[in-house]
């Protein structure tokens, strides 16, 4: 959309960039949400252990980390007999055949409890949650009120749905602050090791939130990259550095390429992985400058706390420190899920404040969403975004009124990547290096930074033990 | 009767009343079509099933937004469904285990369940090369599907992918994706949409629960009950349609007033679904009522055949 309104030059009303906004911060609410409780949680906790859990002594770790509405002895003995039943059953459905007892699983039973049960609790929310993009966008997932020159929602910027959309973006972020923060907290103060693995070099985000017409300066989340792990040195990124590179991957071979000059020709055969330096992976090679970098959420947050963001900096500062431990920690597994929940923090307050904003704006008087606009004959127009997956950018090149060539940058491209012509690692390549596998037949250790990524992918990860060459293949969704 | 009785206890500790229950099976039991005398049996299916059905969930060419409009499924919530209505035995998304240990649960429940289970295809079917544009574990979605679907006791492909190649089909389509009725040479149940509506395959199982069979479908193997009307049949703005009132630019007056989107490119005239009437996510909105033109998501080659999107048809 974005690139499309770049192309036509066509300048958004406020108001559409409010809604535009708000959909934006819904989703990192639902998203980060989702991606910690039911995409990644189960790194971490042992559900099965829960079951051993004395529920008095759950509650009372509950009432000591969190501000959770529901607990007490009688809901976490309720919720362990749910377990218990479903358990009981045979039938383990989506828990069957995982790796509960694993060694590399560090919560005592009542954290376990605990995180269990609010695995259930988020999976409900959610599901509410989801409605702030029904508010304003028809429908989740895919809304569909996103229009070239603004929004479609005209009749939806009344009371009774702005504040239908304002008592769930705050019931969403209540859980956030009571539930979903603590528990991040508590179950990373028995991974702190974790502080130490899985980093990556390099970082890049495009930013998101414009506040105004003035891009990157109104970025809510701003723009920048960071080279070298080099936090106190935060450049400006510029979307002219982008190349992808296709070397190792599954199309025809040729020069790295900026994306406006971008080609995808998938091979025309059945595509086959080859060890050694041939082609790998659907991925093409993303490179910012020559080089690899990771996006997403620790990437926007170290551009931010590199810059010194009001909001972000100090609850990175006092994450760090409730944790004991240095700001070295952030380039980690660790690091990167807590920068998950520390942007949430953040971005679901601005979504109230946005709300906000949009009252305002109506009660002057401006009900404009959408500006009116030529498609020209020919253009260029890139389209910016930081997606709560990471970096995502578009572009496209319109020529006799058709699209000429239309090419996208998306967020699991940039960190799953392959290698480029230089042999460069893509960034969960590099990430992967190094982490401890106590059970190669088990590498639950491999699933934690796989995940922490949030890839949007099915991807192959093989865990290859040297001695006997024996592969292991690691699917993490 | 104790089952029953826990299972209304436990929707009250979370806030869901009986009544409020009984109101969605009512609803459920609408948009199936089936007599109102069939409501308090819909509630005994979720209250109290003998053995949960198992379900097997193929994911393929596809971005898993089907698997995300289930977990957007309400009364029953989606934990009801995981951990109390079903037995979701295989579902890459949600499931725990992963590589080797996801594989062995997928052939051990197959084996298990043979000819008793559900199996839920989400995405369409690569069938160039070999199939060789999409593999999961070395092996392609080609030889999966024809491994494990056979042996299902109903395919039900939801979302537009499965059920006729959707997106990853459009063209020039270089892997020759195809919906799985298609790649496979079998009569599916289809259940398209971008994503289809979470209510119509609680719909469609609860059905296949209480009647022991499918629901009667159309001849793309859609079932009736979701697919049988039009979404301009049942467009609420089909008053102004009549009348002549149109919306001619987004963001004015008459958009403002809610008129029809037929000359801003409205596909709803072309396009079979219960988008209207059921609306998404606990009946908050549909494009249409966001003000946004119906662009036939649900129809087979909706992407070559229904664009330009903003064009009248």
């Amino acid at each position: 959309m974005r690139a499309v309104d770049n192309a036509v030059g066509v300048k958004i009303p406020k108001n559409a960039r409010i809604i535009r906004n708000l959909l934006m911060g819904a989703q990192f609410q639902h998203d980060h949400l989702v991606h910690f409780y039911h995409l990644h949680a189960l790194d971490w906790v042992d559900i099965v252990s829960a079951l051993k859990a004395d529920p008095k002594k759950a509650a009372a770790l509950s009432d000591n980390v969190s501000n959770a509405k529901v607990g007490g002895a009688a809901y976490f003995k309720q919720v362990q007999q749910r377990l218990q039943t479903f358990v009981d059953s045979g039938q383990l459905g989506p828990f069957a055949n995982a790796y509960w007892g694993h060694s590399a699983y560090k919560l005592p039973p009542e954290a376990n409890l605990m995180a269990s049960a609010h695995y259930i609790e988020a999976l409900r929310l959610q599901s509410k949650s989801a409605r702030m993009h029904a508010v304003f966008g028809g429908k989740n997932p895919h809304p569909q009120s996103l229009v070239v020159g603004g929004v479609t929602c005209v009749k939806d910027l009344s009371p009774d749905r702005i504040a239908e959309f304002l008592y769930l973006t705050k019931e969403t972020q209540e859980f956030i602050k009571n539930v979903y923060i603590p528990d991040l907290l508590a179950v990373a103060s028995f991974y702190k090791d974790w502080g130490a693995i899985g980093g990556t070099t390099n970082f890049m985000a495009w930013g998101e939130f414009p506040q105004n017409d003035e891009e990157p300066e109104s970025l809510y989340m701003p723009r920048g990259v960071i080279k070298n792990r080099d936090v106190g040195k935060v450049m400006m990124a510029d979307q002219d550095k982008v190349t992808e590179d296709v070397t190792r991957a599954w199309y025809e071979d040729g020069p790295a390429l900026h994306p406006y000059e971008g080609e995808t020709k998938p091979v025309q055969e059945d595509p086959k992985y080859r060890p050694g330096d041939g082609k790998y992976s659907w991925f093409k090679a993303p490179r910012y400058d020559g080089e690899p970098c990771e996006v997403g959420p620790l990437a926007r947050v170290l551009v931010a706390y590199g810059k010194g963001h009001k909001d972000i900096k100090p609850v990175v500062d006092s994450v760090l420190k409730q944790l004991g431990v240095p700001v070295t920690a952030l380039f980690s597994t660790l690091g990167r899920t807590a920068a998950r929940g520390i942007e949430t923090i953040a971005i679901g307050d601005q979504v109230q404040n946005w709300t906000m904003d949009l009252i305002e704006n109506l009660k002057n008087g401006d009900t404009s969403t959408y500006e009116p606009y030529e498609m020209p004959d020919s253009a260029m127009g890139v389209g910016l975004n930081d997606v709560p997956r990471g970096s995502l950018s578009h572009y496209l090149h319109i020529e006799d009124g058709k699209i000429r060539n239309y090419q996208y940058v998306v967020p699991s491209t940039w960190n799953l990547g392959p290698r480029d012509a230089k042999g460069k690692l893509g960034p969960v390549e590099e990430a992967l290096i190094g982490t401890p596998v106590a059970d190669p037949k088990q590498p639950l250790e491999v699933l934690r930074t796989v995940h922490s990524f949030d890839p949007c992918v099915a991807c192959g990860v093989h865990v290859i033990d040297p001695d006997s060459n024996q592969v292991y293949k690691v699917k993490a969704i | 009767m104790g089952q029953e009785r826990d299972f209304y206890e436990r929707l009250e500790r979370k806030g869901v009343s009986r009544r409020d229950f009984m109101k969605y099976c009512t609803l459920l039991t609408a948009t199936m079509g089936l007599s109102s005398s069939f409501v308090p049996k819909i509630a005994d299916v979720f209250a109290s099933p003998a053995q949960r059905p198992p379900v097997i969930w193929l994911h393929f060419g596809e971005c898993t937004g089907c698997s995300e409009g289930l977990l957007r499924s309400m009364y029953p919530f989606i934990d009801e469904l995981v951990l109390e209505v079903l037995s979701v035995e295989y579902h890459e998304t949600i499931m725990v285990a992963a590589g080797h240990q996801a594989e062995e649960q997928l052939h051990a429940s197959v084996k298990k369940y043979d000819g008793k289970f559900i199996c839920v295809v989400e995405g369409s079917i690569p069938t160039k090369y070999n199939g060789g544009y999409g593999k999961i574990g070395g092996r392609s979605f080609l030889d999966i599907a024809k491994e494990v679907c056979p042996k299902a006791a109903a395919v039900i492909s939801i979302g537009t992918c499965a059920s006729f190649g959707g997106i990853p089909a459009a063209a020039p389509n270089p892997g020759g994706y195809k919906g799985v009725g298609d790649a496979l040479g079998i009569k599916a149940l289809n259940l398209p949409g971008c994503p289809p509506n979470p209510i119509n395959l609680v719909g469609t199982i609860v059905n296949y629960l209480l009647l022991g069979k499918l629901p009667d479908l159309d001849e793309l193997g859609r079932p009736y009950f979701a697919y049988g009307k039009t979404i301009h049949d049942q467009c609420p703005r089909r008053g102004h349609f009549e009348n002549e009132e149109f919306v001619e630019e987004f963001g004015s007056e008459e958009a403002a007033l809610g008129y029809c989107l037929y000359n801003v490119g409205c596909r709803g005239p072309e396009t079979y679904n219960n988008c209207p009437t059921a609306k998404f996510n606990d009946g908050t909105s549909w494009p249409v009522e966001a003000g946004h033109p119906c662009i036939g998501c649900s129809e087979p080659k909706f992407w070559d055949n229904f664009t330009p999107f903003y064009e009248e048809m």
